[in-house]
C-alpha cells in the first residue's frame, strides 16, 4: 500500500471505533522492506528480503481504554481490529488521567528533517560492501583468523498516525549499516569485537575498508587481555559505552518512573544531580539523525528538551498521560509500538561535548580503567545501583597500555553523575543516543583478590 | 491429525497441494533443503497500576516464511498474506540464494512424530477476559495487604495462542497448538523516607488458567515480589573482588544458560568461534556437573512438542560429569556437520530464520544437601534470585545479576546486600563448582532469551552449588 492508502486505513479505523461508541480513538501504522546480507569468510551466507506490515489501535471509553493491533490490514482486518479494541476496553477501569492530547497540542514540524533518501544500491552491489568490509578486516593481521561475519542490512518504512481530535500524519524513513565483526585468536584465548557505520543511505556510510580496519583494530587490541585487582579507579567510557549512561538517566527522567516513585532523581527538579560540566539534551528536531521525527507517538510535534543543564535537573520527559498525572505538560515524547498504551521516548538523546580530544582526555587523567565494552543488565534506575561486567584497556601515565578483561565497574548512578571529571570533545551519532568520551571517578572495579 | 483438519487447513484452506507447489518453487533454482512455517499468533495482555487496570490489548498477527538452503547459504523471504500469489513470491526471493547446480525434488509430505506435552484443552486466551482480569486485581490486593511498606504495585497478566505448520522439503509435516501464559508482579517498598527498593514475582508456562493456584496463585506471586522488596530494605553494600559463591536453586540456574548454554548452539561451534568449540569429549566443567536440555518437559516454558523445522523437541545431555557430550544443533548445523537436529532449531516469528536454541537447560542433583553447602563456607555471598544475564560466546565471559544475597559468615546466611553483578569466564567458572546440592528446582516460567536480535521463551533450573571463586561486582571491599 501506498504512504497516501495506509493514511487512509488509519484515518477509517478511527472513524469506525467512533462510530462503534468509542469516546475516543488514535491508530498507528507501520509498514517497511527490508534487505539484509551476511557474508562469511568470503561467501554469502544469508540473505533476507521482506515486506511487512501492521497496525494498532488504542480506543477511549470515557476513561476506559484499550487496544489491538493486526497484521492485517484488509478491510476485514482492520475491522476485527476495532471490534476487538472496544470489547477489551470493557474489561478496564476508570483512570481520570486517561485521554489523547488536546487538539492545541497536536501537529508536526513542517522543516525537513532529512529522514528518507534513495537506496540505490543493488543487492550484488550490498554483497560486494559486505565481503569488502570483511577482508579488509581479515587481511589486516595474520592473528585475524576467523570471523562472525559482515552484514549490509537497509530498510525502508512508513509511519502513520492519525486520531479522532483531527490529526493525520505520516512520514517515511530510511537508513542502511554495514557491518564487520572479525575474531582473532592468540595463545588459545579467542576474542571478537565490530565496527558499524549507518545512514540513511549508502552514501553516509564510511567505506567497507575503513570500517572492516577499524573493527580489526579493536579485536586486535583485546588480545592478551589480563585480569586486574579489586581497587577505586576512575574510569573512563568510550563513547560506544559512554551513551548507555545517558541511557539510564533517561529511564530516571521519564514521567512513568516518576509518578510511581521508581527513579533516583525523583524530586530533584532544580537541583543538582551532575556535576557542572554535564548537559544531557533530547532533540528529535535535528535533520538527518535517527532519532529525528515531525511528530511524536501521539501526535505532538517534536521540540528540544533540556534534561540536564550545566549540572542541574530541568526536566522530566512526558507523554500525556504523565503529563497529567504530575500536573504538567507533554514534552512530545510518547512512543509507541503497534500494541498498547503509549510509554516514553526520546528523539537524539545526547550529552553535549567537551572540550578535550580524547587522547588529552587520557592524558589528564592519568591512570585508570578505559572500558570499550559492558555487558549485563545490572543497572537500576529505582535506587541508582550500577554494577556491569565490562572489558578494556588500563591506562597507565596517560596512555592506553594491555588490555584487561573479567572485571566489572560499580557505583551508584547519583554519585557517578557528580563524579564525571572530564568530557571529551567526540561526540558522534551512531543511533539515537550519544556521548563523547566520558571520565567517571571514584568507581570500584571489581577483578581478582 | 491431518493437514485437513489442521488449524491452517481449516481456517485457511491449505492443502498438500499448496504446500507441494512453494516447495516446489522454492527449489527452483537448485538447492539442498527448503521449508515453509505458517504461523498464526494470537496475544491479550491485561495491565494493573495503581490499582487500576488501567490497559488492556489483544490482536493477530498471521504469516508464512520460506527459506532456502543451498550448502552453507541461507536465503529467507516471509509474507504476512497467505495468498499463493505472495507466497509463492516469498518462494522466488528466498530462491535467489541458491545458484548451485544442487538439484532436490520435494518428497511426500508424511507427518511428523511429536509428543503432546501441554494438552491444553481451552487456551487462557480462549477463557473470559472477565475471568482473567481478576489474575492482576488479586495480586494487588495481596501485595498492598502484605506490607504496609509497600508504596506501588503494578501486575500484568499475558497469554497467547500460537498455531504453526511447518513442512520441509524433506518431506516432514508438523502442526502444533502452543498456549502460553504468564503472571508478573512488580512492587515498591519504602521505609520513612529512605530509599524504595524493588521486587518482582511472577510466573507460568504452557498452561490452563487452573495453573495459577495454590503456588502459583496471583496472591502468591504477590507476597513473594513483596518479601524481596522488603529483604532489599535492610541489605548493604554488596562486597567487591572474588569471593566463594553459593547459588540457590531454580531461578540462578541462569548460571548454564549463560556460562555453557550459549557457548554450546551448533551454529557458534560449526563456524569455530565459541570457546567450547572443537572441545567434545574433554573436561569443560568440574566432575559434579551434568547439565541437560530438555525440550520435552511438561507444560513448561521452554518446551516445545516439535522444533520451528518440524524435528521433535528432546532431552539432551549437554556436559555429563564434567565432559563435553555435544552442541544443541537446527537443520542447518546438523547438515552441514553430518548429525542429526537435536531438536534445538527456534524462530521468533515467521519473520526470522531458525537457529539453535535452548529450551529448558539445568543441572543434575548431586548428593549435598544445602544446608551442608551452606555451612561449608567460612566468608562468601549466597545468591538466591537473579535478574538477567549476558554472555560473549567468543572469549567465554558472562556476567549475570543478583537481585537477592546474602552474606554468608562462618557458615551461615547473615545480613542481606544489594544487587550486584557477577562475573566470570565460562570454562574456568564451571570447574570451580565444587558442591552440587541434592535440591534441583525449576524456575517459576519468566525467562525470555536473546540472541541475533530474536527472543525465544525459555527455562533453566540448577540445584544449590558451592563455587570456589568468582568476581563479585560490589562496592564494599572484601
Amino acid at each position: 500500500m501506498t504512504e497516501q492508502q495506509l493514511r487512509a486505513a488509519a484515518v477509517s479505523a478511527v472513524a469506525q471505533a467512533l462510530a462503534l461508541g468509542a469516546t475516543g480513538a488514535e491508530c498507528t501504522i507501520a509498514s517497511g522492506s527490508e534487505f539484509s546480507v551476511t557474508v562469511r569468510l568470503g561467501e554469502v551466507e544469508k540473505l533476507k528480503e521482506a515486506d511487512s506490515c501492521g497496525a494498532g489501535l488504542r480506543v477511549l471509553l470515557g476513561q476506559r481504554q484499550g487496544s489491538s493491533y493486526t497484521s492485517d490490514l484488509s478491510a476485514e482486518g482492520v475491522r476485527q481490529m476495532v471490534t476487538s479494541a472496544l470489547e477489551i476496553a470493557r474489561i478496564t477501569e476508570a483512570d481520570p488521567y486517561a485521554g489523547l492530547p488536546e487538539a492545541d497540542e497536536l501537529g508536526q514540524l513542517t522543516q525537513d528533517l532529512g529522514l528518507a533518501s534513495e537506496l540505490t544500491l543493488s543487492a550484488a552491489e550490498k554483497i560486494d560492501w559486505a565481503k569488502r568490509a570483511e577482508k579488509a578486516a581479515l587481511s589486516a593481521d595474520a592473528r585475524l583468523t576467523n570471523s562472525d561475519g559482515a552484514s549490509f542490512d537497509s530498510h525502508t518504512g512508513v509511519r502513520v498516525f492519525a486520531n479522532s481530535r483531527g490529526f493525520a500524519g505520516s512520514y517515511t524513513s530510511t537508513y542502511c549499516s554495514l557491518s564487520a565483526v572479525p575474531v582473532a585468536k592468540s595463545d588459545e584465548r579467542m576474542e571478537r569485537d565490530y565496527w558499524f557505520s549507518i545512514g540513511r543511505d549508502h552514501t553516509r556510510l564510511e567505506s567497507p575498508e575503513q570500517i572492516g580496519r577499524r573493527a580489526a583494530e579493536r579485536v586486535l587490541r583485546r588480545l592478551g587481555a589480563r585480569k586486574i585487582a579489586t581497587q577505586m579507579a576512575t574510569v573512563v567510557f568510550e563513547p560506544r559505552t559512554a551513551r548507555s549512561l545517558v541511557g539510564h538517566v533517561f529511564a530516571a527522567v521519564t514521567g512513568d518512573a516518576i509518578y510511581r516513585k521508581s527513579s533516583f532523581l525523583l524530586d530533584k527538579i532544580g537541583q543538582v544531580v551532575a556535576s557542572p560540566a554535564v548537559t544531557i539534551v533530547d532533540d528529535p528536531t535535528l535533520p538527518g539523525l535517527f532519532g529525528s521525527a515531525p511528530f511524536d507517538d501521539e501526535g505532538v510535534p517534536g521540540r528540544r528538551n533540556l534534561i540536564i543543564e550545566n549540572g542541574v535537573l530541568q526536566t522530566y520527559l512526558l507523554h500525556t498521560y504523565t503529563a497529567r498525572k504530575l500536573g504538567r505538560k507533554t514534552t512530545g515524547n510518547a512512543s509507541r509500538g503497534l500494541t498498547g498504551s503509549p510509554g516514553t521516548g526520546h528523539g537524539n538523546l545526547y550529552l553535549e561535548a567537551g572540550a578535550l580530544p580524547p587522547e588529552e582526555l587520557l592524558r589528564q587523567v592519568g591512570h585508570g580503567l578505559y572500558v570499550t565494552e559492558l555487558i549485563g543488565q545490572g543497572v537500576n534506575t529505582v535506587n541508582g545501583d550500577y554494577s556491569r561486567g565490562a572489558s578494556g584497556i588500563w591506562i597507565e601515565n596517560g596512555e592506553l597500555t594491555y588490555p584487561v578483561t573479567e572485571v566489572t565497574v560499580a557505583g551508584n548512578l547519583s554519585e557517578m553523575l557528580k563524579n564525571v571529571l572530564f568530557i571529551g570533545n567526540d561526540l558522534e551519532f551512531l543511533g539515537s543516543t550519544a556521548a563523547p568520551t566520558l571520565a567517571l571517578g571514584g568507581m570500584t572495579v571489581s577483578g581478582v583478590q | 491429525m491431518s493437514l485437513s483438519s489442521s488449524f491452517f487447513g481449516s481456517k485457511f484452506g491449505i492443502t498438500e497441494r499448496d504446500l507441494d507447489r512453494y516447495l516446489a518453487e522454492a527449489l527452483g533454482r537448485g538447492a539442498d533443503y527448503a521449508d515453509l512455517y505458517f504461523e498464526y499468533l494470537a496475544t491479550s495482555s491485561i495491565s494493573l497500576d495503581e490499582s487500576i487496570v488501567k490497559s488492556a490489548t489483544q490482536g493477530v498477527s498471521l504469516g508464512v516464511g520460506v527459506r532456502v538452503i543451498a550448502g552453507e547459504r541461507t536465503g529467507y523471504a516471509y509474507s504476512d498474506d497467505l495468498s499463493p500469489e505472495k507466497i509463492l513470491k516469498a518462494a522466488a526471493t528466498a530462491a535467489c540464494i541458491a545458484d548451485s547446480p544442487a538439484k532436490v525434488d520435494t518428497v511426500g509430505l508424511t507427518p511428523a512424530r511429536q509428543h503432546d506435552l501441554y494438552p491444553v484443552l481451552r487456551a487462557p486466551i480462549d477463557q473470559p477476559l472477565a475471568e482473567r482480569v481478576q489474575f492482576v486485581k488479586r495480586a494487588d490486593a495481596a501485595a498492598r495487604a502484605a506490607d504496609a511498606r509497600v508504596i506501588q504495585v503494578q501486575s500484568t497478566y499475558a497469554d497467547s495462542l500460537r498455531h504453526v505448520l511447518v513442512a520441509t522439503s524433506d518431506g516432514k509435516l508438523s502442526f502444533d497448538r502452543q498456549p502460553m501464559a504468564r503472571l508478573n508482579v512488580s512492587v515498591l517498598a519504602r521505609q520513612g523516607e529512605g530509599t524504595p527498593q524493588q521486587g518482582y514475582s511472577g510466573g507460568g508456562g504452557r498452561v490452563g488458567l487452573d495453573y495459577f493456584t495454590g503456588a502459583s496463585a496471583p496472591e502468591a506471586f504477590a507476597r513473594e515480589a513483596v518479601r524481596l522488596a522488603i529483604v532489599q530494605l535492610d541489605a548493604t553494600e554488596a562486597p567487591a573482588g572474588e569471593s566463594v559463591v553459593v547459588l540457590g536453586p531454580g531461578w540462578p540456574g541462569v548460571l548454564l544458560h549463560e556460562a555453557v548454554g550459549h557457548g554450546l548452539e551448533a551454529d557458534f561451534n560449526r563456524k569455530g568461534t565459541s570457546v567450547f568449540s572443537g572441545r567434545v569429549g574433554q573436561k569443560v566443567a568440574s566432575e559434579l556437573c551434568t547439565v541437560i536440555d530438555d525440550g520435552t518437559i511438561d507444560n513448561r516454558r521452554g518446551s516445545l512438542n516439535v522444533d520451528d523445522e518440524a524435528n521433535p523437541t528432546r532431552q539432551n545431555v549437554l556436559i555429563e560429569n564434567g565432559i563435553l557430550r555435544g552442541y544443541l544443533t537446527d537443520e542447518l548445523s546438523a547438515r552441514l556437520t553430518g548429525g542429526r537436529s537435536t531438536g534445538s532449531g527456534r524462530r521468533e516469528n515467521y519473520q526470522h530464520i531458525p537457529m539453535p536454541r535452548m529450551t529448558n537447560t539445568f543441572m543434575l542433583s548431586g548428593a549435598a544437601t544445602p544446608e551442608e553447602i551452606i555451612r561449608s563456607v567460612k566468608k562468601g555471598i549466597y545468591c538466591a534470585n537473579f535478574g538477567g544475564g549476558q554472555v560473549d560466546i567468543t572469549s567465554g565471559n558472562f556476567v549475570f545479576s543478583a537481585s537477592e544475597s546474602y552474606l554468608i559468615e562462618d557458615g551461615k546466611l547473615t545480613r542481606p546486600v544489594r544487587g550486584a553483578t557477577l562475573i566470570g569466564n565460562g570454562p574456568e567458572a564451571m570447574q570451580y563448582i565444587s558442591m552440587v546440592g541434592n535440591d534441583l528446582k525449576l524456575d517459576q516460567g519468566v525467562g525470555i532469551c536473546g540472541k541475533d536480535g530474536q527472543s525465544v521463551p525459555v527455562g533453566v533450573g540448577i540445584p544449590t552449588v558451592r563455587i570456589d571463586k568468582m568476581t563479585v561486582g560490589g562496592t564494599a571491599r572484601v
